[in-house]
Parts: C-alpha cells; sequence; structure tokens
C-alpha cells in the first residue's frame, strides 16, 4: 500500500471540552482514500461522522492528527475541498443558477465566467429550464441537484456529501443515486460518502467504512467488488445481498460493543 | 408453489364508468376579479358613507360643528390655508423631516443591528443597553432635545430617526440571530471569507426582519416629527394644529389632522411598495 493517496487522514482525534468535562468525538482516525475513490462511512448516528467531514472541510481543527491532500496539511483551511449537507442548504433569495455559482462567485470569477462553466453542466445534469427558478419553486429531489452540482462546479477534486439523499422519498432517491454515479463517472471525482443506509452505502460505493459510536473509531473497512456500472438488478444480486447481510452484522456488532462499554 | 405476492392488473378494478353530470364548473379567475372588483365598490360605499354621514349630523345639529367641523367645512377651510396660509409649506416641512429622520433611522439601525454579527462577545456586551435604550421614551426627551438642536428642522429629524433607529436595530439582530447557522458553515467551507459571508448571507437573511419594521417605523417618524413641532416649531402641520388649538379654531385642528392622516396613508402605500421592491425575488 505504497501508492499516493488522494486525501490522507492521519490519527486524527478530536475531544471536545465542556465544564471541565472531557468527551472524544473521534479516535484516531486514520483514512487512506486513493484518488477517483467512492468511499463510504456508514454508522449509527453520534458516531463522529459530521465531526470527521468538519475537519476535512477545514471548519474545526482536530485535536491531533494531520489532514493530509495531496501529501499537504490542510487542518483548518478551508475551501479545498466541496461539502454537501443532508438540507441543500441553497440561498432562497438567489436563483438556482446564482446558487449553483456560488462557490466560483467565492472564488472571485466574473459572473459571465462562472455562468458559461455552470450552464452546461445544469444542462447535462437535468436541471435545465430551472437556471432562473428559485429554490422555493423546486422539489426536494431538484434542490439536492443544484446543491449537487454547486458542490461539483466548485472545483475541487475532492467531494464530501454528508447524507445527500437522506431527506428524499425511496423512489426519487434511487433517482438521485444513479445520477450521483452518472456525475462521479463522467467527472473522475473522489468521493467521501456519509450515509445511515446501508443499500445506498453498497450501491455506490468503492470502499465501505464502518464508524464505530463514542468515541468514534474507524474499525472495519469493506471493498465492494461489484462490477460497475451498477443498476438496479445489483442490489437484487447475491453479492449484494450477501454484503448487506454483513455489513447489517458488522453494525450489529458496534452495537453490542458500545453497549458493554 | 405459493407465490409470496399476488398480482392483479385488470383494467375493471381501476376503472369505473363516472356518472354523467351536468355541473357547472367556475372559473376560478373570474370569482377572483368578481371579488377584487366587490372589495373595491365596497370601500368606495363605506368611505363616502362615513363623511355623508358625518356631514349629515353636523346639518340636522347633532353633532355640534365647534367641535366636529364638518367634511364641507373642512374643504372649505383647506382651501383658505392652502391659498392663504402656509398649509403646503406645513405640509413639506413635516413630510421631509419624517422622511429623513425614516431614512437615517432605519439604515443607521440596520447597521447597528447587522453589525451584532461580527462579534458575538460585542453583541453580548451592547443587546441590554439597545434594549434599554429602547423602553426610553423618546417622546419625552423632545424638550431635551429641542434645548440642544434649536426649534428649527434638525431637532424634527432628530426626534424622528430616534424613533426609529432603535427598533430596526433590535430588527436586524433579531434576523442576525435567526440566520442558518449552516448557511455560514457552507459559505466558510467554500473557502468564503467573513466579509463574503456577510454580504451573501447575513445582510440578504436579514432583510425580511429590517423590512417588516419599515411600516411601523414610517408611523413612529411622523409621531416623532408631530410632537417635536408641538414642542416649539415654526414650520409644520403639528406646530399649526398646535396654534389652531390655542385660538381655538377646531376647523384649523381638523384640517391638521385630515392632513397628516393623508399624508401618514401616502407614506405608508410609498413603504409598501418600497417593500415590494425590496423582497423581489423573495
Amino acid at each position: 500500500m505504497e501508492g499516493r493517496f488522494k486525501l490522507e487522514i492521519v490519527n486524527n482525534t478530536k475531544i471536545f471540552k465542556k465544564n471541565g468535562k472531557e468527551f472524544i468525538a473521534l479516535r484516531d482516525v486514520t483514512l487512506q482514500i486513493p484518488e477517483g475513490r467512492f468511499v463510504s462511512i456508514i454508522g449509527p448516528s453520534g458516531c463522529g461522522k459530521s465531526t470527521l467531514f468538519n475537519i476535512i472541510a477545514g471548519l474545526i481543527k482536530p485535536t491531533m492528527g494531520q489532514v493530509l491532500l495531496d501529501e499537504k496539511n490542510i487542518i483548518g483551511e478551508n475551501g479545498h475541498v466541496g461539502y454537501m449537507l443532508q438540507k441543500d442548504l441553497l440561498l432562497p433569495w438567489r436563483t438556482i443558477l446564482e446558487n449553483v455559482i456560488l462557490g466560483l462567485e467565492v472564488k472571485g470569477y466574473k459572473k459571465s465566467e462562472s455562468e458559461a462553466k455552470a450552464l452546461p453542466l445544469m444542462h447535462k445534469y437535468g436541471l435545465k429550464g430551472f437556471e432562473k427558478h428559485y429554490p422555493r419553486e423546486l422539489s426536494g429531489g431538484m434542490k439536492q441537484r443544484a446543491a449537487l452540482l454547486r458542490t461539483v462546479l466548485y472545483d475541487s477534486d475532492i467531494i464530501l456529501l454528508d447524507e445527500p439523499f437522506g431527506a428524499l422519498d425511496a423512489q426519487t432517491r434511487l433517482v438521485m443515486q444513479n445520477w450521483l454515479l452518472q456525475i462521479w463517472t463522467d467527472l473522475k471525482k473522489t468521493v467521501l460518502f456519509v450515509t445511515h443506509d446501508i443499500d445506498e452505502a453498497i450501491y455506490l460505493s468503492d470502499d465501505i467504512y464502518v464508524l464505530s459510536p463514542r468515541p468514534g473509531r474507524l474499525k472495519t473497512k469493506v471493498t465492494v467488488n461489484l462490477p460497475r456500472h451498477r443498476s438496479e438488478e445489483t442490489m437484487a444480486s447475491k453479492e449484494f445481498v450477501e454484503l448487506k447481510q454483513l455489513l447489517l452484522n458488522l453494525l450489529k456488532d458496534e452495537e453490542n460493543d458500545s453497549k458493554i462499554v | 408453489m405459493k407465490n409470496s405476492a399476488e398480482i392483479i392488473t385488470d383494467k375493471t378494478l381501476f376503472q369505473k364508468s363516472a356518472p354523467v353530470s351536468t355541473v357547472v364548473i367556475k372559473d376560478e379567475e373570474e370569482i377572483k376579479k368578481k371579488m377584487k372588483q366587490a372589495t373595491i365598490v365596497g370601500q368606495v360605499i363605506l368611505g363616502v358613507g362615513i363623511i355623508v354621514l358625518w356631514e349629515l349630523l353636523t346639518r340636522f345639529g347633532i353633532l355640534d360643528t365647534y367641535y366636529w367641523s364638518s367634511p364641507i367645512i373642512i374643504v372649505q377651510t383647506t382651501w383658505i390655508a392652502l391659498t392663504e396660509g402656509t398649509l403646503l409649506f406645513d405640509i413639506v416641512y413635516t413630510s421631509g423631516s419624517t422622511i429623513i429622520g425614516f431614512i437615517l433611522g432605519t439604515i443607521i439601525g440596520a447597521c447597528i443591528g447587522l453589525s451584532f454579527w461580527w462579534s458575538p462577545l460585542y453583541s453580548r456586551i451592547s443587546e441590554p443597553y439597545l434594549v434599554a435604550f429602547n423602553s426610553i421614551p423618546k417622546l419625552a426627551l423632545a424638550p431635551v432635545l429641542v434645548i440642544l438642536l434649536g426649534i428649527g428642522f434638525g431637532s424634527k429629524v432628530m426626534l424622528a430617526f430616534l424613533m426609529v433607529v432603535i427598533v430596526t436595530a433590535l430588527a436586524a439582530f433579531s434576523g442576525v440571530k435567526a440566520i442558518d447557522y449552516d448557511l455560514e458553515n457552507l459559505l466558510f467551507s467554500l473557502g468564503a471569507k467573513k466579509h463574503q459571508v456577510f454580504t451573501k448571507v447575513v445582510i440578504p437573511s436579514s432583510m425580511p426582519w429590517i423590512i417588516s419594521s419599515l411600516k411601523i417605523n414610517i408611523a413612529l417618524a411622523l409621531a416623532g416629527a408631530i410632537v417635536g413641532e408641538f414642542i416649539a416649531s415654526r414650520h409644520g402641520v403639528g406646530r399649526m394644529i398646535l396654534y389652531a388649538g390655542q385660538i381655538m379654531d377646531t376647523n384649523l385642528v381638523w384640517v391638521g389632522v385630515v392632513a397628516l392622516s393623508i399624508l401618514s396613508t401616502l407614506m405608508y402605500v410609498a413603504t409598501v411598495y418600497l417593500e415590494k421592491l425590496l423582497t423581489r425575488g423573495n
């Protein structure tokens, strides 16, 4: 495993202190992600997934450890990765187009320049005709598309997705998963994806990490060897079901462990 | 082997023939239009009715014109006040100090309220003082302001300004407190600097709060300007009312009251228009 990694999280520990009591959110988390991989992290709520993402996004600093992007330390630095949450966080007073180019605008691009970059993407990925609409006029799935395109357009090689489809209904979610896979294949980004949904994790990922709760630790890595170009049929395959069983058991173990501790 | 599910795809199950009906379907837009017309007609009838009733009651001596004047007398007195008196200039004077105080108070108040976003410590230290200052009856300070700034235009603008500024600051501060923290974080994650978060998130997202204080502000500013004129002034509708009261000219008092009502209605309408202008897209 000597190869270069796109993103390396080395021994990250995050401790919060409240009223003199220390609370460990993350303990010794190490992650090595090669370029272009689709990596999912699953685990029960409160296992520090969001803390980990906030550290990678530079919004908070780890108490110990390093975050390396292309072998450079980016601790506490914003703007290196695209970040998207379950909430679409579209600015309601901006049109969809204005929302999609927000990241470029912050970077100081000219309006015409960023629009020239955004429009082809919007047309290709299902937002044609919605450029001048406001977020409240769009369905949940469409809003998530816009939010994701904003993240993708931001020109970073890595995108962090924190349960992006968690609030969508099952049908829309499936459409969006395929849509995300399409974008990922086209644009060759490295994706770090957090979800509660085991099916979703298997369907989308190359690698799945299982995070244990309180304090959050990475315990198991599962590599998904299902062939790419996955479809609904993949979900019914024997391998898929076996993987699902394996992950369910792993999560159950985590739960039992945390009860004993 | 038994199937795990039973599947029926029979058309008869889902398509029942609907009974033939002769119901007339009304156009919803038509109904709305008619409703709108009826509203306007009703409003005009009510307004005219009140004025006619007022006139009739005074004609038949049920209301004493000495106290209640009458619509026709008010119109006549207004004409005299406009042509021989200084009513027109008074109206310009009062609306001038009101509008200037309103605009300054709103802008400066909004700036104060928004500035609290920059530092939580600074905002926590200042907030109780802001609330305390808001609870001072500013109108009671009017005599001090007149002594301080003189009986001219400045003291009227100052009173109108004071009436507005703290209310707006508190409204803008509420807006700041209600900002979605995740929106700020999103901007920071995109690498935005603090000033970019301020212009792209804080200002637009507090705007509705500031705007919602505008309608109250215009009424407050007008009250401030008029009280300023009551205390001491050479011009203005407020001064005219005070003067008319002192010489027992109730007709002229009524002229002033009507002028102020029209003035405040016009300003209210202008504020509503301003609101619409500012909330475009929202």
